[in-house]
């Protein structure tokens, strides 16, 4: 009755767990009887059990009624009943969260975990450390500590994870016991020397030289643990990552010699430590190689899992010292765990000739559709590097990813493989065509609208530019047919870039767009109405405008300017030249390849570095009436690390004003900074019109000032400038405990390195995805061009470089990449002068002895076309 | 509350990083799944790691799903190294993140198994162990405690919780089994 009170049911056929129908109230109900006298041990075990096994499975325990529980249970401490009192810690341990006052069983646990019942006392610690806080802890540190100690293994063990535990919030209590831990490190028990090491690291861990005197003397002494063992490897490994040390030091040495350890959690420890360490070299990589090989055959999966995907990790940086492995691994890829296999497969591709793609591609492909969607990942991130390597395999990858693009697989998978197509499709031209026609079967039938969207942009983007644009006109109206209003307002735009590119397809794409134009969702209409009407005008400049190359501004900046607009009606029609520029334009390197599995954290959209300075920097009543912020530089140091002050610069760039910002650090325990500014003394003509001081600095408490100039309206050419810095202040001395200051102080001043301003301050990078339309956009009206010689160049990469740094501006249609073996490269760049005007540049290289250039700038303004010119030669 | 904040300085799940957890905080979790992948047991020791019961019933289900067809020992799923056993109608799992050395978790997930097998008199199945819950906990709990390996041998684990399964389990509270509770509250008396 009962264990099996449901012998019933079983034979009724409605399954066989006792638990199964088990409802909360009734176990409650049942708890009562232990209030009854004589205690009846079997049957409030039972009900225990119960208990914890609803917990278990997530039931939901009320504070009252858990308390009520709870209280009643504290009456089973009374009876003697091993394996009910066992039972007890754990409810004590699973109801401290729910249950109040739950430190009434203190007394009865510290009487068990001192008492007389080796069964008891270390479950009473555990348990009694679950429920006790910082000042309850000290009442029981003199047992804690005797506990520590114990010859009595297991109650030594918990006393050492308990505290273990409870370092995180008392550890001022818990490190006073770090010479009873010590003591335990020398402990026969395996597990007690596993958990002191523990605790004694965790204890000492922020203090290296501790923590190098521990590891020296348990590596001398050597240890019995396994686990003990794989924690000081870690240690180790640790240190010798710090100290960026070469590998001849002892600790390297300690962790070799344990790939020659009886236990193979150990062996394989140290092999995992050696391959992870940064700049290995080959020799020492040599042994960490040949253990895992050897655990390749092992009988165990769990061992030939973790050698091969820690070859695998090899294979990455180093696939020439994998290369021994490779007989091993071929013997894995039939492996019936689709985990090894695909791990070995992967790797080989890695460390295996070409020749053999063909062959591995065909084995993974036999599985695929069985192993889980990390692992598909893996592969998909191995064919992209192969790519890399291999430009000539694009077929057989580009086959073979189209296969996996059909298969199933969730969102993460699928954005690998596209992510990967992409990939190909700009690092081969001639695989353009089969890619896109792969992309364009994949929307017919694709669930995940991110996607969706990212081809059908990829599409417009690049289907114009094919021989055969007509043929993607299909694929992109069906979306327009067939799918939620996302796709359908992408497919509208990417229609139009058809439309804008190919006159032979306008007529009909101006037919389509008259049907979408019917479309029953407001942002599908609203695009194809306005696409419509752009296209109609039938004007280039219209169209890389409005088609091609969209907005280049801020989100927030935009929303922020209207916001405004609406609030001060004027006469003025709404200038887009106002609204800051975004400033991280969609770029178009290729996408980071995805992690395995990807975090779980959802991408926030936060507001850019410089809407925050925008706000910072209005808030300062000075610096009203500047206008919007134009650009914000990265900070530059203005000392060097380790100085008594730090001093680093952020340049903002106005209209017609620039705003330096000056964060200072006082790294002084004794010393009261007031009235800090950066004194600025221009070489150019340039008119310093305020100084915002920082009021306070405090020792470690960082503080900003302003310096605010006014750019010469006189001479708009002259962009660049020195500004010599001093710091000036006022400084009291203070008390560097309690940080009181003295009464009186005096002035000082600090002389900081000099700032330079130049041309790339004033210019923002914009993204213009088609450099052609938007170079026909701004037109000849005010175009310059001149050849200079860079004679200190020998590169055409290097050449690129500099001018890209120099300029500040973004390289488009991926122009700052040189292909290999070409002595002459055409770099296209586009921004925003301050003002708001574009700018775009096309230089002309050409390698010689050195690299001649020929720069042709184009803007809508005269003078930013001068000052690029002035300040490239 | 206390007991289980463990620090989780590198919560990566990428299985590239480097960076291996420098604790004692092996264990990411625990579970025993019957042949339907219901719950019989599970238990989290990493706070951040599912805190709500729908995430970890619905990581359970997942992880039962990729694994109950193949007996493969080893699985690599949601960012987690995942060992895991099976026997008759009963799937026992030990996850640790991916950094983990699988060693250490295959040591935790043999101690379980082999420490349940003696305890449940070798029937490990899903009916005996139920009919000894009250044991398994006890021996999960001298195991792992709060994600720490706290016992990996079998026999230890065994002599500290002392358990004995019931081979004759009584169907009614019968005069003999007031008597037993007696004749022990006597021996535990004069032990005194």
């Amino acid at each position: 009755m009962i264990k099996k009170f449901d012998k019933k049911d079983e034979e009724s056929g409605s399954g066989s767990n006792p638990f199964q129908h088990l409802e909360k109230s009734a176990v409650l109900q049942e708890a009562r009887i232990f209030n009854e006298t004589p205690i009846n041990p079997r049957r409030c075990l039972h009900i225990l059990t119960k208990i914890i096994y609803l917990l278990n499975q997530g039931e939901h325990f009320g504070t009252t009624e858990a308390t009520e529980a709870f209280f009643a249970m504290t009456r089973l401490f009374q009876s003697n009943d091993q394996t009910l009192r066992r039972m007890c810690y754990l409810t004590i341990k699973e109801m401290a969260n729910i249950s109040e006052d739950v430190i009434i069983v203190t007394s009865s646990l510290t009487k068990d975990m001192t008492g007389k019942e080796d069964v008891y006392r270390g479950p009473a610690i555990r348990a009694l450390c679950r429920i006790t806080d910082t000042t309850m802890l000290q009442g029981i540190e003199r047992y804690m500590k005797q506990a520590i100690v114990d010859k009595v293994s297991s109650v030594s063990s918990s006393a050492l994870v308990s505290s273990l535990h409870m370092v995180k919030q008392s550890y001022d209590v818990v490190k006073r016991w770090v010479n009873e831990a010590q003591e335990a490190a020398s402990s026969d028990n395996i597990m007690v020397q596993y958990h002191a090491l523990g605790l004694l690291y965790h204890l000492r861990k922020n203090d290296r030289l501790a923590v190098s005197k521990m590891l020296n003397k348990f590596t001398k002494s050597g240890l019995k643990s396994p686990f003990a063992y794989c924690m000081l490897i870690r240690i180790a490994s640790k240190l010798l990552e710090e100290s960026e040390g070469g590998h001849d030091s002892p600790l390297f040495d300690f962790i070799e010699s344990c790939l020659r350890n009886k236990h193979e959690m150990v062996v394989y420890e140290a092999a995992s430590a050696i391959v992870h360490m940064p700049n290995c070299t080959a020799r020492e990589l040599a042994p960490a190689v040949s253990v895992l090989q050897l655990f390749c055959s092992s009988p165990k999966a769990a061992l030939r899992y973790a050698a091969v995907r820690t070859l695998n990790k090899v294979a990455m940086k180093h696939p020439s010292a994998v290369t021994a492995c490779n007989l091993d691994l071929e013997n894995l890829i039939t492996d019936s765990n689709r985990s090894i296999a695909t791990l070995a497969i992967t790797t080989l591709l890695k460390t295996g000739s070409e020749s053999s793609v063909d062959r591995l591609m065909k084995q993974i492909s036999s599985f695929v559709s069985e192993i889980s969607d990390e692992f598909k990942v893996v592969v998909v991130q191995a064919i992209s590097a192969l790519c890399q390597k291999y430009p000539r395999k694009h077929s057989v990858m580009m086959n073979f990813l189209s296969n996996m693009l059909r298969d199933d697989g969730g969102f993460e998978y699928k954005r690998a493989i596209v992510d990967c197509i992409i990939s190909i499709i700009e690092e081969n031209p001639e695989s353009k065509e089969t890619g896109l026609a792969h992309l364009c079967e994949f929307i017919e039938d694709c669930e995940h609208t991110v996607l969706a969207t990212k081809i059908l942009h990829l599409l417009g983007k690049e289907g114009p530019r094919t021989p055969t644009p007509s043929k993607y006109i299909r694929f992109i109206f069906n979306r327009v047919v067939l799918e939620s209003e996302a796709v359908r307002a992408a497919a509208v735009s990417a229609l139009a870039k058809f439309g804008a590119q190919n006159d032979d397809l306008l007529p009909s794409v101006l037919v389509l767009m008259q049907r979408c134009m019917m479309d029953s969702d407001d942002e599908v209409r609203d695009r194809a109405t306005f696409y419509m009407n752009v296209l109609q005008q039938k004007q280039k400049a219209l169209n890389a405008a409005y088609i091609f190359n969209g907005l280049s501004v801020s989100v927030p900046g935009l929303e922020k300017s209207l916001h405004q607009y609406t609030l001060e009606p004027s006469e003025k029609p709404f200038d887009m030249k106002t609204v800051p520029l975004a400033t991280q334009p969609i770029t178009e390197q290729k996408t980071e390849i995805a992690p395995v599995a990807t975090s779980k954290l959802p991408e926030k959209l936060a507001p850019s570095r410089q809407d925050i300075y925008q706000e910072q920097l209005s808030a300062i009543p000075e610096f009203q009436g500047l206008g919007p912020l134009f650009k914000s530089s990265e900070p530059v140091q203005l000392t060097e690390a380790e100085t008594e002050y730090v001093v680093r610069c952020i340049k903002h760039t106005f209209a017609g004003h620039m705003v330096f910002q000056f964060d200072c650090t006082n790294t002084l325990n004794d010393q009261l900074l007031q009235r800090v500014l950066v004194q600025m003394e221009p070489s150019e003509a340039y008119e310093v019109l305020h100084y915002v001081p920082a009021a306070n600095l405090p020792y470690s408490q960082p503080g900003s000032c302003y310096t605010l100039v006014r750019l010469p309206e006189d001479d708009p050419t002259s962009v660049s400038c020195t500004y010599s810095c001093t710091m000036k202040y006022l400084v009291r001395d203070c008390d560097p405990n309690t940080g009181e200051p003295d009464d009186d102080g005096y002035d000082d001043e600090y002389v900081l390195e000099d700032l330079e301003v130049t041309v790339a301050d004033h210019i923002q990078k914009v993204l213009k995805p088609n450099f052609g339309a938007a170079w026909e956009e701004v037109g000849d009206d005010f175009e310059k061009e001149e050849t200079f010689a860079l004679a200190s160049v020998r590169t055409l990469e290097e050449a690129v470089g500099n001018i890209i740094s120099f300029l500040g501006m973004q390289p488009c249609e991926r122009s700052d990449k040189v292909p290999e073996n070409k002595n002459s490269h055409v770099l296209f760049l586009a921004g925003v002068f301050r003002g708001g005007h574009d700018v775009l540049v096309r230089a002309r290289l050409a390698l010689a002895d050195g690299v001649t250039m020929q720069v042709t700038v184009r803007s809508g303004d005269e003078n930013a076309v001068d000052v690029i010119l002035a300040s490239v030669g | 509350m206390t007991a289980q904040t463990c620090p989780r300085q590198h919560r990566d799940n990428t299985m590239d990083s480097l960076a291996l957890e420098l604790s004692l905080y092996t264990v990411k979790a625990v579970f025993i799944l019957d042949n339907d992948g219901n719950r019989l047991l599970s238990k989290y020791y990493d706070p951040e790691l599912y805190p709500s019961m729908k995430e970890q019933r619905s990581f359970e289900k997942n992880v039962f799903n990729k694994t109950h067809k193949a007996d493969n020992e080893i699985a690599f799923l949601e960012g987690m190294t995942i060992v895991y056993k099976s026997s008759i109608d009963l799937f026992f799992y030990v996850v640790g993140s991916a950094q983990e050395n699988e060693l250490m978790l295959m040591a935790v997930l043999n101690c379980l198994f082999e420490s349940l097998s003696q305890i449940l008199r070798k029937n490990v199945e899903r009916r005996c162990l139920l009919d000894n819950m009250d044991g398994v906990f006890l021996v999960v709990d001298e195991i792992i405690d709060g994600g720490v390996i706290l016992e990996s041998d079998p026999q230890q684990v065994l002599e500290k919780v002392n358990y004995r399964a019931d081979d004759n389990p009584l169907t009614e509270q019968s005069v003999a089994q007031v008597l037993q509770s007696a004749k022990e509250q006597i021996k535990w008396s004069i032990l005194k």
